[in-house]
């Protein structure tokens, strides 16, 4: 297979619809707006259905409708924008209806800025919207896993019913690089004998997200958990370099991974024990990996974030004590290069 | 000795009323003289009319009719307040044989869902919605809606609403009528009889736009609350009649003919 090139976004975008994603609605936000834009020019080509929203929340609501009506859905934005579709969301999660939401993460809060960020760690893995629910959170560090994430996205969405979400950030979305575009073979997934399409030849069916009688509500939300639980066991993902016998771990996702890769390799070439850890998906969490190491008893861990400071909760509650978890971040938008973490470890040592 | 009932099997008599087979068997939980479970009767009567249940998709707004899903015998679904434009322009596009109709209240439509309903009227969505004006905010306990009449009184609004400090009353009929992408949009009136077999004459007609293939159809519903107007019944109706239909005005605004240019 050749390598192709492409913009992050496009990538996002051309592996939506290659995996049968068949319904996108959108509205104009930077620095995602290839992804719209790539979806109104291919969507049609494949008998799919675009709509520019008047809003995000609109955007949100129409994937909602969608996916109700059985077609694989998606919509994406960048952070102010995700925080306005939180309810859809939230409904997504309550009725169980499967849907891919992306967000190309910019520098906040308020309108902040169009660089790159992290900061919305704690809006997509803590939950964002009212209500007991989780989302499926994949963050990938790189154009390969852009592609490759998108369509597994599609897959566990389907088969939890369940919104799942791609968390990427201004650096990966607007970078090009070369990466395989491996074909997209869909699993052996559960039938869509919940959707709305008239009720011929059977009883109508039902999507809602109320549930007034009595405890009800309460058993909606054991079943949630349920799934949750069952992607906590199935589902985690991440991916380690020299951890095993590292003086220092550094945990990082999505792009700051990638920034501190770098500094890490240079380390072990002059020959000091610095490893790298880099979760994957962020719900589940990567949690029992972590306190293992940690329970090795050999090594700190240093976690290093585009934000002021969110994943770095959830590796001190793995960690629980067992070692020193330290921190580096850098908030709105700054970026931090290799030699800046290269020192930082530096000091650690 | 015959009995009754087997008087009348041998008699074979036609049924002349009966319950809708778009209507499930269950009592509607409206309150008495609510106008909800005429409009449910009637847009379930149409459907059967028409032969169309088995391609209809409703959507039940947040409000009193949440509960649609529980009386309409069809696939349903319920969504976030006010969004009902929204999923049921994609429902249309993705299955465009599906004839799809939103039911939503003055709060749903009017206030919190005002930009998907013009947006939706805009784009000429080929869907059928029916907008129920009772003029308050009738689940939440009779709050000022959108379309509360000038010196009605409210919890809201307890000295009566004022143009100064809430505004005027919007007329949304008259106002989706000036949109391009609009096929039909009138207004009716549930005050009385006359009026309510007008009523589901609209209804139907609002179904046969969107199986005809035709663009954006809107019927707006004037419809008693006896419970948050603090009226009975029947001085529910002359209501509406005597102070709605004032400001309301009962007509069709729009009837044109669109089809895919």
């Amino acid at each position: 297979m050749k390598k192709i090139l492409m913009k992050g976004n496009e990538a996002i975008a051309e592996a939506a619809v290659t995996s049968e994603c068949r319904f996108y609605a959108g509205y104009p936000i930077t620095p995602q707006n290839e992804i719209p834009e790539y979806m109104s020019e291919h969507l049609s080509e494949v008998g799919g259905v675009f709509i520019q929203a008047e809003s995000e929340i609109a955007a949100i609501n129409m994937v909602y409708g969608a996916s109700a009506a059985g077609v694989r859905a998606m919509t994406s934005s960048s952070s102010p924008g995700i925080s306005l579709k939180q309810e859809g969301i939230s409904f997504l999660a309550g009725a169980q209806l499967p849907a891919v939401i992306v967000n190309i993460q910019r520098g906040g809060p308020g309108l902040g800025n169009i660089s790159g960020s992290q900061s919305d760690y704690f809006q997509t893995v803590k939950g964002g919207g009212h209500g007991d629910y989780r989302l499926l959170v994949y963050a990938p560090y790189n154009l390969q896993e852009m592609w490759d994430l998108t369509m597994l996205a599609f897959d566990k969405a389907d088969e939890y019913r369940n919104p799942v979400m791609l968390l990427g950030d201004g650096i990966l979305g607007q970078m090009m690089e070369p990466f395989y575009p491996t074909p997209y073979v869909r699993p052996k997934l559960p039938e869509k004998t919940w959707a709305l399409n008239g009720c011929a030849g059977r009883t109508p069916n039902v999507i809602k997200s109320l549930y007034m009688g009595d405890g009800e509500l309460e058993q909606s939300n054991y079943q949630l958990k349920a799934k949750y639980d069952k992607m906590k066991k199935n589902d985690v993902l991440y991916d380690e370099t020299d951890t095993t016998d590292a003086e220092l771990i550094v945990v990082a996702f999505g792009s700051a991974a990638r920034i501190a890769f770098s500094a890490v390799k240079q380390m072990q070439k002059e020959g000091l024990k610095v490893g790298l850890f880099r979760p994957i998906t962020l719900f589940p969490f990567p949690e029992v990996r972590l306190k293992e190491l940690a329970e090795a008893g050999r090594c700190r861990f240093l976690t290093i974030e585009l934000n002021n400071g969110q994943m770095v909760e959830d590796v001190r509650l793995a960690v629980n004590g067992k070692t020193a978890v330290e921190f580096y971040g850098r908030p709105g938008g700054a970026i931090m290069n290799a030699e800046e973490i290269y020192e930082v470890i530096k000091k650690l040592l | 000795m015959k009995n009754i009932l087997e008087v009348q099997l041998e008699r074979q008599m036609e049924q002349v009323f009966k319950r809708p087979e778009s209507l499930k068997r269950v009592h509607f939980r409206y309150c008495p003289g609510c106008g909800h479970s005429i409009i449910h009767r009637m847009i379930a009567e149409c459907i059967d009319e028409l032969g169309i249940r088995e391609r209809v998709i409703g959507i039940a707004p947040v409000g009193c009719a949440v509960y649609a899903y529980d009386y309409f015998n069809f696939d349903m679904i319920e969504c976030a307040h006010g969004r009902p434009p929204a999923v049921a322009t994609a429902i249309k596009r993705v299955n465009p044989d599906n004839i799809v109709f939103s039911y939503q209240g003055d709060g749903d439509l009017a206030a919190i869902g005002m930009g998907e309903i013009v947006h939706a009227a805009a784009r000429g969505e080929k869907l059928s919605v029916f907008f129920i004006n009772n003029a308050t905010y009738g689940m939440t306990g009779g709050q000022m809606a959108p379309t509360t009449l000038l010196k009605q009184h409210t919890t809201t609004t307890t000295r009566g609403r004022m143009a100064n400090t809430d505004g005027y009353p919007l007329r949304i009929a008259e106002l989706l009528a000036t949109l391009e992408g609009v096929s039909f949009a009138a207004r009716t009136a549930l005050n009385d009889i006359k009026n309510v077999i007008k009523t589901k004459q609209l209804v139907r007609k609002v179904f046969e736009k969107q199986i005809n293939g035709e663009g954006f159809s809107f019927l707006e519903i004037l419809s008693p609350c006896p419970t948050d107007w603090h009226l009975s019944p029947v001085d529910s109706l002359k209501w509406i009649e005597t102070e709605m239909m004032k400001v309301y005005e009962a007509r069709i605004f729009k009837d044109t003919q669109q089809k895919d240019g």
